[in-house]
This record gives C-alpha cells, sequence and structure tokens, in this order.
C-alpha cells in the first residue's frame, strides 16, 4: 500500500499539461525519432506549430508531395533500420501517402505515418479536406487508428511504434483529428509499449521444428538456400553467414534480401527470380532441400508454381506464419524469429562442403557469363548499356555505397551487377513496383544513413515521376548522387512489348526534358554522358563531388534485360536471349 | 476437394474499423460473405465473429491465418459444419386475418417449432430458429398467404470441440508467455490449421 501511495505522488508531481500535439512529439522523442518527412496543411497545422519548438531535437524535411516523404521515410528506414517517420495532412495529404503504404505494406517496411483530420464533430459531414483515411488505408496498413482525443495518444503511439517495428515490420497509420491536437490534457509521461494482447510478434520456437530441418539439411546432397529481406529485417546477417558457411549451403536472393549477404561470398550465388541468374532458378528444380529464409515465394521469385521445386523437400523460415504454406508447401515450417531460428539451426546441422554441387552453380555462372552477362559489361558495340554503367560504378565504389533504386529495366540491371560488401545497402521498391520510388528513398536513405554514399539509378521514366523532389534535396542540401539511365523508353514494359507482342510499342515512347539543365534550376550539378570515353570519369566526377550531382548517361534504346523467365513459364525454363 | 461451407470464428478486441478490415479480407480475394455475425463473447470484452463462406478449404486455411494476423484478431478458426452446432433466426410478418382464416395455425406452430411473437389484429410476427432449410420450409409455407415481410438472421455457431477461449486469452495476456504456451499450434496439425 505504501508503495502505491509513493507511485501516485511521483506521477502526480510529473503530470502537467500539454496539447495533444505536443503529446505526439513527445512520443518521437521518447521513441528516438530523429527525422521526419512531412508535407503540412489545415488539419495538420496544430503539430506542425508545436513541432516549431521542437525544432532542435526533431529534424523535419519538408518534401514537395507527401509521396515523397513517404518513400523518403522508407528509404530511412531501409537504411537505418529503424521506423520512418512521415507527417501529412488530411485529404489529399492521406490520399497521397497510399502508394507509399501499398509500397511499406508489401515490403514490411517499418513506418509511422501521421495524418491531420478535421475536427472530430466534422467528420462524416464532407468537410473541407475531409476523407475517410482510416477506410482508404486499411488494406494498406498493418495497422491504424483513429486519434479524437488527446488522452489517448501517448498509448496509442506507444502502440504504433511497437506494431510497426517488430514481428514482420509494416507501416502504421495514426490519423489525428484536429481537436484533439488541440486539446491540452493531464500528460503523465511516455511509457513504450512492449504487449497487446492481440499481437504476438515473437512466436515461441519450436525446437522440435528447427531439428527436424536440420535432420533434412544433414541428409541432404543438394540443398539450397534461398533467403529474402527476412535476413536484414532481423538483423541475422551474421547468424545467416554462420549457418550457410557451417553447412556448406550455396545460397541465392530475391531483390529485397539482396546485400544481406556480400556479393563476394563464396556462397552467394546469385539472384533468383524473373530477371535472376541462370544457376539458382534452373537449380531451384534440381535441389533436394530448398531452404527458404525470410522470403515469401513471391510470384516473380516462383514463376509458374505448380512446376516450382516440386522434386524438393521444402524448409521454409518466416516469422508471418501466414506466408508459410502460402504459395509453397513446406515441409517442415519454422515459424520465428530468423535471429533465433538460425542459431538453433546453426548448432544442429554438420559441417559440410557440398563443393560438387556449389560447383555445379560456378558451371552455370560461367555459361551465363559467356552467353549475357560479358557482353552486357563489356560491350563492343558503340552504344553504352546498363550493365556496363554498374561494372564502372562497381570499380568506383568497390562495393561500399547504398544503392537506390527505382522500377524497371535499370532496377533489374543495378541489382544483377551492383556489388555490395555491407546489409542494408540495396534500397528498392520489390514486392510493389512502384515507379518514382528511387529519388525519395534516396533522400531518405540519406538521412538513415549520413555517413554513407548514397546513390540513386533511375529510369527516364521513373525518375520522371517524382522528380518535384529534387527541391527536397536543394533546399535540405542532401548529398544523394542521381544517376539516370536514360534508354529513351520506358523499356521494361517496351522489352514485354517486343517479346510477347510483336514489338508492337504502345505507349513506351517517353521524351525526356534537358535533366542537367532541370537540375541546374535546382542549383544541382550534373553532366550528360553518352560516349563510352567519358563513362568512367563522369562517374568518378559524381562521386566526388561535394553535395548532389546528377549524371544522365544515354544507354541503348532497344537493349534487353536477359536471363527472363517468361511469365507462365517455370524457372528452369530460363531464357538466356 | 470441392468448394464448401466453412463457418469462421474469429475472436478480436472490440474496436472500431476492425469489421472493415476482417471484411477486406474476403472482398479482396474476391469471396462473398454468406453470413456475418458480430456478438460479444464467453469472454468479457473479447467480440466474436461467426463468418459463413463458400470455399475450398485451402483457401480457408490461407485466409484464416490472414485474418489472424491483424494486429487485434486474437484467434480465428475455421470449422466444418460437421463440428459446430449453429442457428440462425428467422422472423416473418403475415396478415393476421389471412394467417387466422386460412392456416392452422396450432399446427403451422407446432410443425415449425414456431412462435408467434406478436399478434395484432393487421398482423402478426412468428419466430423460429434453426437451420436455413428449416427456416425456409416455413417461408414456403406461408408465402402463398402473403407473406409481408420476412428477415433471417446470421448465422451464429459453437464449435463442438472447443474448451472456450478462457485459456487462451489468460495465454495472451501474460506479456511473458511461459514455457508450457502453444503458440504456433498450427504447426503441429498442419492439415487442420485453426481447428480447435
Amino acid at each position: 500500500m505504501e508503495t502505491l501511495e509513493v507511485k501516485k505522488e511521483t506521477v502526480a508531481k510529473q503530470t502537467q499539461t500539454i496539447s495533444g500535439s505536443q503529446a505526439v512529439l513527445e512520443a518521437f522523442v521518447a521513441e528516438g525519432v530523429d527525422t521526419i518527412f512531412g508535407y503540412p496543411g489545415g488539419a495538420i497545422m496544430p503539430i506542425y506549430d508545436a513541432l516549431y519548438d521542437y525544432h532542435d531535437k526533431l529534424k523535419h524535411i519538408l518534401v514537395r508531395h507527401e509521396q515523397g516523404g513517404i518513400h523518403a521515410g522508407q528509404g530511412y528506414a531501409r537504411a537505418s533500420g529503424r521506423v520512418g517517420v512521415v507527417f501529412g495532412t488530411s485529404g489529399p495529404g492521406a490520399t497521397n501517402l497510399v502508394t507509399g503504404l501499398a509500397d511499406a505494406m508489401i515490403d514490411s517496411t517499418p513506418l509511422v505515418c501521421i495524418t491531420g483530420q478535421v475536427f472530430a464533430h466534422l467528420l462524416g459531414t464532407d468537410a473541407f479536406q475531409e476523407i475517410d483515411v482510416i477506410n482508404i488505408t486499411t488494406p494498406v496498413t498493418k495497422w491504424n487508428y483513429q486519434v479524437t482525443d488527446a488522452t489517448e495518444i501517448p498509448a496509442v503511439l506507444a502502440k504504433a511504434f511497437y506494431i510497426a517495428r517488430t514481428g514482420r515490420p509494416g507501416p502504421v497509420l495514426i490519423d489525428i483529428t484536429k481537436n484533439a491536437q488541440l486539446q491540452q490534457f493531464e500528460y503523465e509521461g511516455y511509457t513504450a509499449c512492449t504487449h497487446i494482447r492481440s499481437y504476438r510478434p515473437k512466436p515461441i520456437v519450436r525446437k522440435e521444428f528447427v531439428a527436424e530441418a536440420a535432420e533434412l539439411i544433414n541428409k541432404a546432397e543438394k540443398p539450397f538456400v534461398i533467403f529474402g529481406q527476412g535476413i536484414i529485417l532481423g538483423k541475422a546477417e551474421k547468424e545467416f553467414k554462420a549457418f550457410i558457411e557451417k553447412a556448406g549451403l550455396p545460397a541465392a536472393w530475391t531483390i529485397m534480401g539482396l546485400s544481406a549477404l556480400e556479393t563476394d561470398h563464396p556462397l552467394n550465388v546469385g539472384m533468383l527470380g524473373m530477371h535472376g541468374n541462370y544457376g539458382p532458378n534452373v537449380l531451384t528444380n534440381d535441389c533436394d532441400v530448398l531452404i527458404a529464409i525470410g522470403m515469401r515465394f513471391d510470384d516473380r521469385v516462383t514463376g509458374r508454381l505448380d512446376k516450382y521445386a516440386k522434386q524438393a523437400k521444402v524448409i521454409h523460415l518466416d516469422i508471418d506464419p501466414s506466408e508459410i504454406d502460402k504459395n509453397v508447401k513446406a515441409t517442415v515450417g519454422v515459424w520465428g524469429d530468423c535471429k533465433e531460428t538460425l542459431p538453433l539451426l546453426t548448432k544442429l546441422v554438420e559441417e559440410k562442403k557440398h563443393t560438387a554441387w556449389v560447383n555445379k552453380f560456378k558451371d552455370y555462372m560461367a555459361e551465363e557469363v559467356k552467353e549475357v552477362i560479358y557482353d552486357e559489361l563489356n560491350p563492343t558495340s558503340e552504344i553504352l548499356t546498363m550493365g556496363e554503367v554498374i561494372r564502372n560504378l562497381n570499380e568506383l565504389t568497390e562495393g561500399n555505397a547504398i544503392v537506390v533504386t527505382d522500377v524497371g529495366q535499370h532496377q533489374m540491371v543495378a541489382c544483377r551487377y551492383a556489388k555490395f560488401n555491407k546489409s542494408k545497402s540495396n534500397i528498392t521498391s520489390g514486392g510493389l513496383g512502384t515507379m518514382g520510388f528511387g529519388l525519395p528513398a534516396a533522400i531518405g536513405a540519406k538521412f538513415g544513413a549520413p555517413d554513407r554514399q548514397v546513390i540513386t539509378i533511375i529510369g527516364d521514366g521513373g525518375f520522371q515521376m517524382t522528380l518535384q523532389e529534387l527541391g527536397t534535396i536543394m533546399q535540405n542540401e542532401v548529398d544523394v548522387k542521381i544517376l539516370i539511365l536514360n534508354n529513351q523508353f520506358l523499356g521494361m514494359v517496351r522489352q514485354w512489348q517486343q517479346l510477347f507482342m510483336d514489338k508492337r510499342y504502345s505507349f513506351v515512347d517517353i521524351a525526356s526534358p534537358d535533366y542537367v539543365t532541370l537540375a541546374k534550376a535546382y542549383r544541382i550539378e550534373g553532366q550528360s554522358v553518352s560516349k563510352r570515353e567519358d563513362l568512367h570519369n563522369a562517374l568518378s566526377t559524381m562521386l566526388n563531388h561535394k553535395g548532389s550531382y546528377l549524371l544522365e548517361v544515354m544507354v541503348g534504346k532497344e537493349n534487353n534485360v536477359f536471363p527472363m523467365v517468361p511469365q507462365g513459364c517455370s524457372v528452369s525454363e530460363i531464357r538466356l536471349k | 476437394m470441392n468448394k464448401q461451407e466453412f463457418t469462421i470464428t474469429v475472436y478480436t478486441e472490440n474496436h472500431i474499423g476492425l469489421l472493415v478490415r476482417i471484411a477486406t479480407m474476403f472482398s479482396r480475394r474476391k469471396i462473398n460473405i454468406e453470413s456475418l455475425n458480430t456478438s460479444p463473447s464467453e469472454e468479457e470484452g473479447i467480440h466474436r465473429f461467426t463468418i459463413v463462406i463458400n470455399e475450398f478449404e485451402e483457401v480457408v486455411r490461407k485466409l484464416a491465418r490472414q485474418i489472424e494476423k491483424q494486429v487485434e484478431v486474437l484467434k480465428a478458426y475455421y470449422n466444418t459444419n460437421d463440428e459446430i452446432v449453429w442457428q440462425e433466426l428467422a422472423l416473418y410478418k403475415v396478415s393476421t386475418d389471412e394467417i387466422a382464416e386460412k392456416v392452422q395455425v396450432e399446427r403451422l406452430l407446432r410443425e415449425h417449432g414456431a412462435r408467434a411473437v406478436v399478434i395484432r389484429k393487421d398482423y402478426t410476427v412468428f419466430e423460429t430458429s434453426g437451420h436455413r432449410e428449416e427456416t425456409d420450409k416455413l417461408v414456403a409455407v406461408l408465402a402463398p398467404y402473403g407473406l409481408i415481410e420476412f428477415v433471417r438472421s446470421a448465422r451464429v455457431a459453437i464449435i463442438k470441440a472447443s474448451p472456450g477461449f478462457h485459456e487462451k486469452l489468460r495465454e495472451f495476456e501474460e506479456a511473458m508467455p511461459g514455457e508450457e504456451q502453444v503458440e504456433n499450434e498450427f504447426l503441429n496439425k498442419q492439415d487442420s490449421v485453426f481447428t480447435m
């Protein structure tokens, strides 16, 4: 009884009257937020007013469009491994966030988005800039909630951060009505959330399933690991490496898993999926045990599902139980955080080399180099290829930069050929394939990892979708290097039209402005190159430039990305040309 | 395996917006909800959704897992009709004159287990509960006499083998789950996931 009273007293002493808006910012400070990407508007003005007094604790980056804001939040989250925080106002501010929410949802990116909302008494009246944001965003958020009373704010925000970053991460949207932002209330401090009874982000690992998995691996003659972003999100890069090294397992990545294992690792056998490497795709249908870790068997990875790894026993490690058996039936499902499950598995697997099997991947790679890669990276024709741009970039960065890509041909080429030494270095829109993602995500990535070189590789189509964020780069002097690979086409669609639609190039011919002049208008230095002899120097100039820089490289108009698993085909039917 | 009727029972928090979150799981897959009921459950503060759909078991299993994944959902079970006891309630409004004159009301009430809820000069409201075929039968009987209004409720269902939600809830409320807690029981019986 005594202790209870003492507690009450201290609480009473700490209580202070603050506004709902201040409570939001106090929550941010308590959660260790340092950067917010946002755009103000009528319904979120009280929060922005409170932000005025927090400028020493919270950096706010004014973007040029809410979509840019949320992609920047995603880039920040992916580069830093922390929760990205985004502000938007009601109505159009909120609807502009939807693409980014969907992107973050499908790519499991932790975000907390705060939207302003009209006064509670105006809800449902078609008030100015009122939109039912909760219902619009329900399918694209891990959780969302509308606050109409300021006293809820500390607990709701604590829940928001907890939900966003735990389990399989994802975006959370909190909609706060203007009256709640303005409302003064007795604030009792911020308590971080550690448990929600209806939410179990961290399952207890069932050792018997780990043991079953280990037994399958130990008996396997041709085991094959395929891994996704789960390794990065679980911060389990070391555990993963220890696992594959001990059991001698060749490992291939999905584009979301790229950079979790360094490119030069002897067991890194390349990329999976539609434009992945030859060996990993073909040998998926040859392995005897397929070990999937933190990946979700997306259709771009599996190709035709009824012809996918039918011969193999499948082990699936995932933190999300609904992924196990969703697309590919698992022989053994291990539900859990791979940071926990991998060490358990490593302990039980036998030390092995599987040399002959690993060499099989190397043989396929040699063939792919001969048929595709060598010419892509070292073309003899006058026309520049995307591949050689990436090769030159690798020579200069040595694999130490963060590479942010947009969506399309350049994305596939960059993911295929860019070299990475460090995790969290590849940032791309994987699941949703959001064109326009690259530039704003790169801005966020730079704030998330300020000490690292950030290069965004973008096509001429994607760049024109969100180029207004050059304004954000200018105003905040964000040091990002913008590399536009301009093939004067919406290249990926054109490639499909060429291959599958009799070259009927329907609306893929896209004109570009003078990007260098455009950059100049934003006080960003830049140049455009189209000759091989200028390429290396231009890239070097870009990387050594202090501050942001735009380099446009004119590449072949009708180059295609190969290999390719055509839609509706099995991974073993991958085409080299 | 053919499509068949499944009853999905979802234990949830009682929060605004959750109905939409659950409903979109079905509409996203273009699955028609045959019947949906929300009500309190045996546990105070815990809501219970009872949803009936016609689907392949494979689809229902994945769906149940994805429903269960929603933050405010505690647990989702799915059952075939053999595994549950269920009822639907139906109300029938007919003209009192018509019915008194032409129908043997007493027989009607006996045969269909119906009850008169309201008897007024102008109309009478009967009530029955049972399976759909049973409540439908009375519609057929009353139709010739001018059924003014008819309404049937969603299905409510009790899972025969369920020990109730009490123990499960206690487990979920433990901030630090104990060793005895079987969190991923679905892995024990992969083919009958989410059944009790």
